[in-house]
């Protein structure tokens, strides 16, 4: 393994980062704030609690995994494909660096950002409402595991992107539908019974419903189904991105 | 001399048909500067590409240090430096920040005094906190040339590394690479500028659609293959070229005040002497005689119109 890489490529990652720092950090902050304004104090007014969790609290987590799921995969994208645009992936290319050296480079740097972000949600979300975590250890884990995941498919959609307008499509027409569509303001339960079978196939709902039971230890699904769906998830995008590299596949003529 | 670089019979065929190269074989000696000529699209950059890890053949064999870039691309990839044709770069990287970059990316330990000695001796060092963006195209050229060299490797490919650049920066590069040279770097140079392979390099190898036409020591090229030219100036101008001159072939300027006599050096006899002879007999006279040596240019130009 190539740590002087690793690190090269993981440092370079965070000072774009760094240069970049007040729209990285603010915008996610400044969205988090609209959300609690319009669906917790206006919308949330109206609805006293869900499963004996009163409403603004209830959508902490799924607020924080919808800009958590967005962040991962927009900076592990364009990490990778930037690079692939200006042609600096040459340098990566002729460099001796492996698949798991370029991997734990970028996913680590775009994780720690979109990891970083979340936890800065969760202390904006802190502000306008009192939040208890029941499970403390549990909720890091299962937010890190998250953001290592989905920087991983992030990371999938930057390789396979020919132009911007690709690299948006997925995170605007896929991701944003399934978080909005996967509970992040509502209970499952709260479906008809034909929506609830349907959400079943909408992968963010497990990661979602996970979540949240870290927090209130309450959940449309069992944690472990959560975790595992996760997991899973992570091992498929893992051996994507590895066999795209084997066969060069988007990455060398 | 015991290669560096080994290529046996490599092809490259673009997926959409396009050959690129068409059965390469080549060999490049440790501590010698190579420059491979050849026009716009003969296929240099893709060679070099291939070599350096960033695309892949269709077929053939490439050894680096007896290592095949395939098999064993991680031990070859870390012993070549590459100069890209094309300036990219972050822009917004500081020049510091953007050599440190390619020293540890290639598996290379943070060394400051090392780093500084590159800028320094490229003219870097005054610049080494601006960033990309605000330099000029013959500093982001010599950025390039500092990161290949950052990591201290033992064959660099410098692809049209004076392309667009001022007479000054190319001279500096010409000394850079003489002293690399001599630090028993192993130099892999394409150009389009043949003053340049004329000036550094050891050998010659001329490419052309995908084929490599002549690998050839330069001196020994330019001995092979150089004529020279005699270009005789008369006092009074010329309407014909006299009947007992026709046998030199002799070219008449549209003036008719120049006699061009073309010859080989290599041959024991030139035809100098008899020609002055039978010039002085058609009571021609002289004002002034020139001779030139033809340019690599010259030999260029002629190997690839054939």
């Amino acid at each position: 393994m190539n740590f002087y890489a690793i690190k090269a490529i993981y440092l370079f990652e965070m000072s774009r980062t760094f240069r970049t720092i007040t729209q990285s950090l603010l915008a996610p902050v400044i969205s988090t704030i609209l959300y609690f304004v319009v669906f917790g104090s206006a919308i949330g007014s109206k609805i006293q609690t869900i499963e004996g969790i009163s409403y603004g609290v209830f959508i902490v987590p799924g607020l924080v995994m919808l800009s958590v799921l967005m962040q991962s995969i927009t900076n592990a994208s364009f990490a990778i494909y930037f690079p692939k645009f200006i042609g600096t992936i040459n340098e990566l290319l002729s460099a001796p660096v492996s698949t798991l050296d370029i991997i734990i480079g970028y996913i680590g740097a775009a994780a720690t950002k979109s990891f970083s972000i979340g936890i800065l949600i969760l202390l904006t979300a802190h502000l306008f409402v009192p939040l208890n975590i029941i499970h403390p250890f549990y909720m890091i884990s299962f937010l890190l595991l998250t953001c290592f995941t989905f920087c991983l498919f992030g990371f999938i959609i930057g390789l396979w992107a020919k132009n911007f307008e690709q690299l948006n499509l997925v995170p605007m027409l896929i991701i944003t539908p399934l978080v909005f569509l996967g509970g992040s303001f509502y209970s499952i339960s709260m479906l008809p019974l034909f929506w609830q079978k349907l959400s079943m196939f909408n992968p963010v709902v497990y990661l979602i419903s996970g979540f949240r039971w870290t927090f209130f230890n309450v959940s449309d699904f069992s944690f472990t189904i959560s975790l595992i769906a996760t997991i899973s998830f992570a091992t498929l995008c893992l051996i994507i991105i590895f066999y795209m590299f084997k066969t060069s596949y988007k990455i060398r003529t | 001399m015991q290669p560096i670089i080994s290529i046996n019979n490599l092809n490259k065929k673009y997926l959409g048909g396009f050959e690129a190269l068409k059965n390469i074989s080549l060999e490049i000696n440790k501590g010698e500067i190579f420059a491979l000529l050849g026009p716009n699209g003969a296929g240099k950059t893709t060679l070099i590409s291939i070599i350096s890890g960033i695309s892949i053949a269709s077929s053939g064999e490439v050894k680096v240090n007896n290592y095949d870039v395939i098999k064993d691309s991680l031990k070859t990839k870390s012993i070549i430096g590459l100069v890209p044709q094309e300036v990219s770069i972050e822009q917004f990287e500081t020049v510091l920040g953007t050599v440190n970059f390619s020293r540890g990316l290639f598996g290379k330990k943070n060394n400051p005094a090392y780093v500084k000695g590159i800028l320094k001796q490229l003219s870097l060092w005054e610049k080494r906190n601006s960033r990309i963006i605000e330099l000029s195209g013959g500093m982001k050229r010599r950025v390039l040339i500092a990161k290949a060299l950052s990591h201290e490797p033992l064959v660099l490919f410098l692809d049209e590394p004076t392309a667009g650049v001022d007479v000054e920066l190319r001279k500096d590069m010409w000394n850079i690479i003489k002293n690399l040279k001599k630090k028993g770097v192993t130099i892999i140079l394409t150009t389009h500028y043949i003053e340049e392979a004329e000036n550094i390099a050891d050998r010659i190898g001329v490419i052309n659609d995908g084929k490599i036409l002549l690998i050839e020591e330069k001196e020994f090229l330019m001995k092979k293959m150089g004529k020279k030219i005699l270009n005789i100036f008369v006092n009074k101008p010329l309407d014909i070229i006299p009947n007992s001159l026709t046998k030199y072939a002799l070219k008449l300027s549209a003036d008719g005040k120049t006699l061009t006599y073309t010859y080989d050096i290599n041959k024991d006899r030139t035809g100098i002497t008899m020609l002055l002879n039978d010039l002085s007999n058609e009571q021609i006279q002289l004002k002034d005689i020139q001779t030139k040596q033809s340019s690599l240019e010259d030999i260029f130009v002629n190997i690839v119109k054939e």
